[in-house]
């Protein structure tokens, strides 16, 4: 009998050691977050200690953990897009302005997602139609579209007034249990989402394939343009809906909104262990990233250092992070 | 004039002409008529007859800028030809229509020089790009996929080691592996021709080797090959006729048994070596 058992554990713990062996990156990510946290819980224990700064972490972080998650789409196609925080103003404007003209939060939330898919679709298809590397184009968009935020809006923020009362407001804005904050809620179904859609749907099978070998997909009968146009469409409609969570949970719009989430951004998507040559990506890696990332200033100016030194150890752990998933990628030989 | 061995009188009427002809036809698996491409200026292909049997194994022989390339993507619907016909089993084929997707719906497939396969994604991705197994809303059939490859990796890859398995990077493989696989993909798409391109260049000896095998597979199932090569010493023994090209024409066509694999060489040198292309 007690022989058997013995066995019957061993075999459980090789397995357990061959799961470990084949998510041993994404296990390093969750370690070395936690690491950070604890670092932070013993230079400001009064900070994290609490629960307050969890709390707190959860509803600022989606914002760029949403973007986040269709970067990595974009970069996994082998595109890159730098136009993502002004599509989130510029989209904002068009929910506030909707809002303020006709009082239907509702009508306001379709204008934002259409802007955004739109802007989207003008990218994408610049991209694919007339060749333009995706750099420029969005480096161009971002210029475009921020300035045109910025002479529609004349510097002014828009209040969204009684937006409390609304549906959507509960919905995208509330607490759930009273506790939870609604954005990390669907922070965690949009991630879910998008990596059912990137590992398990045909759509995310072409965009691996066009970002690893795009005349391979091609010779085998893939869309290669419609397929890059859809995810920079997809990239637009998150853009677009991180801006109205952001606005949703201050009751407010304002011009610079999203302005400094490019850097973050990038560097969630990055230190989560997306490559930047397109072919792979990790959206759990975006996801863990988002938090280690958003946490990071918080920690910083807890511990008493200045503001300045934010870059500073963002850049250290960006280039840390990047090049120990460069490296073991050589190890794998790929 | 003979038709399948029986002497026709020269009075046949033109109904049974046309019956005896499109009995021809069934029989080829491709018949290529009078094909012409040109680009811009260039004619890269001159008049070109070409077809291809069930149950065959043609070797397109041919230098560089023979023509044998522009061939195989007019039949694979890679591009339409300046001028010609193109019949698969007998039916005429719509080139205004014609595509890679409907070549491989009459089950034609191509295995390119670089294989067509994403190095850094998972075999059975691989195996099943641009034909996933798909339920209602487009969500991947996996466990159907990876079974699937898995029974393809051990029946006609041959893998037997534990270190590949479907999941495993196709980057993991040598070269020809990669090349067993992207083979292994059209077998298993029920292709009834498979068109390989330079099958063998860059391969080691081994690797030569198993793609012939793999070749000697293709026949065995009943199917057919189209092979381009520019050296015919590896793919001599699994072929069964050869076609020589050279600057847009056929200049000439032999079974196997009836030249051997110098004569075939000396043959490319002597045709090379003539101004003007001719018999």
């Amino acid at each position: 009998m007690r022989q058997r058992n013995s066995s019957k554990d061993l075999e459980m713990h090789v397995h357990g050691y061959m799961l470990l062996r084949r998510y041993y990156r994404q296990v390093g990510l969750l370690l070395i977050s936690v690491l950070v946290i604890a670092i932070f819980m013993i230079t400001s224990p009064q900070v994290f200690l609490s629960s307050r700064i969890y709390f707190t972490f959860m509803s600022t972080v989606p914002f760029v953990g949403i973007m986040a998650l269709g970067l990595t789409l974009v970069l996994v196609s082998g595109e890159i897009d730098m136009s993502f925080p002004a599509v989130m103003a510029f989209s904002g404007y068009v929910f506030a302005t909707i809002y303020e003209l006709t009082g239907s939060a509702m009508l306001g939330f379709v204008g934002l997602l259409t802007t955004g898919a739109t802007i989207g679709l003008c990218n994408g298809l610049l991209i694919t139609k007339i060749g333009i590397p995706s750099i420029i184009v969005t480096l161009g968009m971002q210029f475009l579209i921020r300035g045109a935020t910025h002479i529609l809006a004349k510097g002014y923020q828009k209040v969204l007034r009684g937006i409390e009362g609304h549906i959507l407001y509960t919905i995208f804005a509330g607490k759930v249990g009273g506790m939870i904050p609604a954005q990390a809620v669907w922070f965690v179904l949009l991630a879910i989402l998008m990596w059912f859609l990137l590992f398990r749907h045909r759509f995310g099978n072409h965009v691996l394939f066009v970002g690893d070998n795009k005349s391979a997909a091609h010779m085998l009968g893939v869309n290669v343009d419609k397929t890059k146009i859809l995810v920079f469409v997809l990239m637009g409609i998150l853009a677009a809906f991180a801006g109205f969570l952001d606005s949703l949970r201050m009751r407010t719009w304002w011009p610079t909104m999203g302005e400094g989430y490019m850097m973050t951004t990038f560097a969630t998507v990055f230190v989560g262990g997306t490559s930047m040559f397109g072919g792979e990506g990790t959206i759990f890696g975006t996801f863990v990233g988002a938090f280690l990332i958003g946490s990071l200033e918080a920690g910083i100016v807890a511990a008493g250092l200045t503001g300045f030194w934010t870059q500073f150890i963002y850049g250290i752990i960006i280039l840390i992070a990047v090049a120990l998933h460069t490296l073991i990628r050589k190890r794998e030989g790929v | 004039m003979t038709v399948m061995g029986v002497v026709l009188h020269p009075n046949i009427s033109l109904g049974w002409q046309w019956r005896i002809r499109k009995m021809e036809q069934r029989d080829k698996l491709v018949l290529m008529k009078d094909i012409y491409k040109y680009f811009g200026n260039v004619c890269a292909l001159n008049g070109v007859n070409f077809e291809v049997h069930k149950n065959e194994i043609v070797g397109l022989i041919g230098d560089n800028g023979a023509g044998k390339s522009t061939l195989i993507k007019i039949l694979t619907g890679v591009f339409p030809p300046s001028k010609g016909e193109l019949y698969i089993r007998g039916k005429k084929i719509d080139l205004n229509r014609y595509s890679v997707r409907e070549a491989h719906r009459l089950g034609i497939e191509t295995v390119y020089q670089e294989q067509a396969l994403g190095l850094k994604q998972a075999l059975w991705r691989n195996v099943f790009l641009g034909r996933e197994p798909i339920g209602p809303l487009g969500f991947i059939n996996v466990r159907k996929a990876y079974a699937e490859t898995e029974q393809l990796m051990r029946d006609f890859l041959g893998f037997t080691s534990k270190a590949v398995s479907p999941n495993s990077r196709v980057g993991i493989l040598s070269g020809g592996e990669r090349q067993g696989v992207a083979i292994a993909r059209a077998v298993y798409f029920k292709a009834d021709l498979i068109v390989l391109d330079e099958p063998t260049r860059a391969l080691s000896v081994k690797e030569v080797k198993k793609v012939l095998q793999f070749i000697e597979q293709v026949k065995e199932a009943g199917k057919s090959c189209v092979y381009i090569s520019h050296t015919i010493s590896n793919i001599y023994s699994v072929s069964d006729r050869f076609v020589l090209m050279d600057r847009g024409h056929i200049v000439g066509e032999y079974n196997r048994h009836e030249v051997s694999e110098s004569d075939l060489t000396d043959l490319l040198i002597h045709h090379s070596q003539k101004a003007v292309p001719h018999d």
